[in-house]
């Protein structure tokens, strides 16, 4: 079948920096990827194309690439999965990270944050005669998690990423949650404290999006809400981010729905005065519309709620 | 086209305008519904943070009052929409895990059995009241009008959850009903990404700075107005627009209407039945635009 690809690119030693985008027009076969596509390009019409690749088996996670406006890596994908006979693929560098030239980006922001949570067992106590043992029961679940390739898919469609380059990003979270859940590791708690920073682990906004497109499975985002539930486990000092968790939960205990004031309220906390002022012209705007949002005592429990307050103590006895 | 009705804490709270414009618009479509009072939160993504099993077996409560009733739950909310749809996929896939579930809700005498199909309102408009239905509802096309949707984050992945196989037309699916009211679309990339609102009260800058970044994308790219199936979206894009604003040194000003609220405006509803006087940032220009008095 026929298809164009539409390729993003740029050469930082061009005259005019901007990156621009240019079509190709090839036939292509039913099992041809898109690297299949780009590596024909590359050798039979414009050998300036520069790409990033090597096993095309989705192993070594060189050709993460967006492809129609999601990152993907471009040997896992299919051309005849994305488009009919005729049709256009849209081809850019991934996001969030500086691209050096047409598809290939500069990695080293991502390793940076890779090697910022120390991504090596620290055992703690006697070393052991032999090996450090662990049953496959307490391995299991981390499977997923140990089957990254670093690709950097998840880091270019981060969310908030494209807002704030210091978050350390799904990749770099997962890779330390792999540690802290390692039954081999007892530095746990350390790594915990230190996620539990601006930057760290409650500034993920749960999007989903690093779930969406890793081509291995590797959840991020599941992986980040499980250090803060170990996070909350273990104590870290009280932010933000673990008491809007805490206190969510006691809301739906006590009323079984949200009070969405006293959320704020409550997570902010009353000593962080600022904080709290600076959010008055809004609820006086939201007033004067009549948005009053009952509060506290004026907020009702919903009919039933000693059903829900019974399981939630249910629960807690059988943690 | 009965349902059983789960409005979600926001808009029976930060969002009354949803509640009410939801109940002037639904009589119209041929559905009737049965609110759900006694049902809980779902937990918002965020309870489940500290403890999934917890959410999940509140979930299973709200599907086994439903199916109780014989009734599919519709939703009017992304968020309430894909917690929910994730515990269903989860209590459905392991049947172990159910009977645990239902160990906990044995003593409310309830059994979820694992049969309860749950909609937000934008897939029951196309897949049971239908395009053409939606069409002959239709007394005031919003012509000339131009909508960018925003969908949260939740009613949009993960699409195994969200059954996107079985109903592909779902990855699309504001987009074809703004084209039904007689609108058109704005497309543009932040219509599928975050809000902001999970993280307002902790990293606010961030969140402020997505609020900014949508809005005003939407707006360059020719949006009049932007239509939202998530309160929970509305609370940050709405709600926070004029903070994002000061924050961005910039004004945006773009009107978030929740999806009852443009629907409920080509059905020639008039602006107060909607609470439209109830947005943050003032829809006056869009009324204004589909001839109708604020």
């Amino acid at each position: 079948m026929q298809a164009t690809f539409r390729i993003r690119r740029f050469n930082p030693e061009s005259e005019s920096l901007a990156s621009y985008d240019q079509d190709y027009v090839l036939e292509t076969q039913p099992s041809d990827t898109v690297l299949d596509g780009l590596i024909k390009i590359r050798e039979s019409i414009d050998e300036s194309l520069t790409l990033r690749c090597s096993c095309r088996g989705s192993i070594c996670g060189s050709c993460g690439m967006r492809i129609n406006g999601e990152a993907t890596l471009a040997c896992k994908t299919k051309v005849i999965s994305m488009i009919a006979d005729g049709g256009t693929l849209h081809i850019e560098p991934m996001k969030n990270m500086p691209v050096i030239k047409d598809l290939v980006t500069d990695m080293e922001g991502f390793w940076e944050k890779i090697r910022k949570v120390q991504p090596w067992l620290q055992p703690k106590g006697p070393e052991p005669k032999g090996e450090y043992v662990a049953s496959s029961e307490s391995m299991g679940h981390l499977t997923g998690v140990m089957g990254c390739i670093m690709c950097g898919v998840c880091v270019s469609d981060c969310t908030v990423l494209e807002v704030d380059r210091n978050f350390l990003g799904p990749a770099a979270l997962a890779k330390s949650y792999r540690f802290v859940a390692d039954p081999r590791d007892g530095n746990a708690k350390t790594r915990l404290f230190a996620l539990n920073t601006p930057g760290g682990m409650w500034d993920c906004t749960r999007c989903m999006e690093c779930v969406e497109v890793c081509p291995k499975g590797v959840g991020a985002m599941d992986r980040i809400m499980a250090l803060r539930a170990k996070g909350m486990e273990q104590h870290v000092p009280s932010t933000c981010g673990s008491r809007h968790a805490e206190v969510f939960a006691d809301i739906i205990r006590q009323k079984g729905v949200l009070d969405e004031p006293m959320l704020a309220v409550r997570t902010f906390g009353l000593g962080n005065i600022p904080q709290l002022l600076s959010f008055i012209p809004t609820m006086i705007q939201a007033f004067k519309r009549g948005k009053v949002p009952k509060i506290g005592i004026f907020h009702r429990a919903i009919p039933g709620i000693r059903s829900i307050q019974r399981i939630f103590r249910e629960m807690r006895k059988s943690r | 086209m009965k349902y059983a009705f789960f409005p979600g804490c926001v808009s029976k709270g930060g969002c009354p305008e949803l509640y009410q414009s939801i109940m002037h618009v639904y009589p119209k479509l041929g559905i009737e519904l049965e609110e759900m009072t006694t049902a809980s939160c779902t937990g918002a993504g965020v309870l489940q943070e500290k403890d999934q099993k917890l959410g999940d077996v509140l979930n299973a409560r709200t599907f086994a009052l439903a199916e109780q009733r014989g009734l599919p739950i519709m939703t009017i909310c992304s968020t309430c929409q894909g917690v929910m749809s994730q515990a269903n996929l989860r209590l459905k896939l392991d049947p172990k895990y159910l009977a645990e579930v239902n160990h906990v809700l044995a003593e409310e005498r309830l059994t979820y059995r694992g049969t309860t199909n749950i909609r937000h309102f934008v897939w029951i408009l196309l897949e049971d009241v239908g395009e053409q239905a939606i069409q002959q509802a239709v007394t005031r096309p919003l012509t000339g009008l131009r909508a960018a949707p925003f969908y949260g984050c939740y009613l949009q992945r993960p699409t195994e959850a969200l059954g996107f196989d079985e109903q592909p037309s779902r990855a699309q699916s504001l987009e074809t009903v703004i084209r039904l009211l007689g609108a058109e679309v704005v497309d543009f990339p932040g219509k599928s990404q975050c809000c902001g609102l999970p993280i307002l009260t902790i990293n606010e800058r961030n969140s402020l700075m997505m609020v900014a970044n949508h809005t005003s994308d939407a707006k360059n790219h020719g949006a009049d107005v932007m239509v939202t199936p998530c309160p929970l979206c509305h609370l940050n894009l709405d709600g926070m627009q004029s903070k994002a604003e000061n924050q961005q040194s910039t004004t945006i000003n773009l009107p978030v209407l929740h999806l009852p609220q443009l629907l409920g405006l080509a059905m020639g509803l008039d602006s107060k039945s909607l609470g439209l006087h109830r947005n943050l940032v003032s829809p006056g220009s869009v009324l204004e635009k589909v001839g109708v008095e604020f």
